[in-house]
């Protein structure tokens, strides 16, 4: 089955996008939202991890990366940018959705 | 509606007392139990200091919750899953937990063990078995 | 909501149930009995009783099924069907013997 992880702490304060490194299979998507967004800029500590996570598709929301004042050049390469339709879509096309709160 | 059990895992990843996630998680089981469907739990990252043995809240004048889990076999609540990686990262072994037991109907009443010992990997596997999650 | 008992007033939410399980006292059941038109027996003490004690060691008021297999476990058979509980119990085992007892509401009731 394919599962849509979503997180929304960012990776330097909390350990849940830790966590859902280590649970997501091959196959299954990562959403980075809300604070989260900043583990999806390259150059960090945190995007050698999802660099080093192959048959994972990572997204990011665009949304949250303008709030933030975060450009889309700096989103790591491979990291799909989405909006609000595109999260409902991922969703959607899952078979369920594990929230890392 | 369909009468097919879908199984429901219940994530438990916060330490109890300091936020109201572990009390209200234990409130979803126990009512979630009355649906009769194939219920599983799971205790990972700081969710493993829920089930610390000792535990006494009455200096802090908070609900100590911790005897609640002994009544999910009672609600057929019988799969409850501890991460290994989890409880070591925190200096933990099984002993330092409540043992949890439920009464097996389908084995004249013997008493079981509920809490079973995961790794991460094997962990992973049965939550992508799951039909619905449930965080906390 | 309140309840006079004992020549005193207890506070209850606004579906009866006592608000601070600590101020239980036997008066207060018989005066919830009374007002359901019931009076309290032996039988019916008992199973109060057992609630007190499960709520003592679990910190739950149980749902009646659970209820219903606890009592079948502790007290026997013959007690531990819906047919005996409802006969003492008409607004259901579960709630009304609960709102007695000083209890919550059952977790797991709905």
């Amino acid at each position: 089955m394919t599962t849509l992880h979503t997180v929304n702490k960012s990776p330097f304060e909390k350990s849940s996008m830790d966590s859902c490194l280590a649970y997501a299979k091959q196959g299954s998507s990562v959403l980075l939202y809300e604070d989260a967004i900043y583990g999806a800029i390259k150059g960090t500590a945190v995007a050698d991890k999802v660099a080093a996570m192959g048959g994972v598709n990572f997204y990011v929301l665009g949304p949250d990366l303008k709030a933030r004042g975060v450009s889309e050049d700096k989103v790591v390469d491979g990291i799909g940018i989405v909006d609000y339709a595109e999260f409902v879509t991922l969703a959607a096309e899952n078979d369920k959705v594990q929230a890392w709160v | 509606m369909s009468e097919q059990i879908k199984k429901f895992m219940y994530i438990n990843r916060r330490a109890p007392y300091g936020t109201i996630y572990a009390w209200e998680s234990l409130e979803v089981v126990l009512i979630g139990a009355a649906f009769d469907q194939d219920v599983h739990v799971a205790f990972i990252d700081d969710g493993v200091y829920q089930l610390l043995k000792g535990q006494d809240t009455s200096a802090v004048d908070m609900k100590n919750f911790s005897p609640t889990y002994q009544a999910l076999g009672d609600y057929d609540v019988t799969k409850l899953y501890v991460e290994k990686e989890s409880l070591e990262e925190r200096g933990l072994t099984l002993e330092d937990l409540m043992p949890l037991t439920y009464e097996d109907e389908d084995d004249d009443w013997a008493e079981k063990d509920s809490i079973r010992l995961m790794s991460r990997a094997e962990l992973a596997d049965i939550m992508d078995e799951q039909d619905i999650l449930f965080s906390f | 909501m309140a309840i006079e008992a004992n020549g005193k007033t207890f506070e209850t939410d606004e579906e009866g149930y006592l608000t601070n399980l600590g101020e239980w006292e036997s008066a207060i059941a018989e005066e919830m009995a009374r007002e359901d038109d019931l009076e309290l027996n032996d039988e019916h003490w008992e199973i109060i009783n057992f609630l007190r004690e499960y709520y003592e060691e679990y910190q739950i008021a149980p749902a009646v099924r659970v209820l219903t297999k606890a009592v079948g476990k502790r007290l026997g058979k013959e007690k531990g069907n819906s047919k005996y509980l409802y006969s003492l119990f008409p607004y259901g085992p579960g709630k009304q013997a609960c709102r007695f007892a000083g209890l919550p509401k059952p977790t797991g009731c709905i």
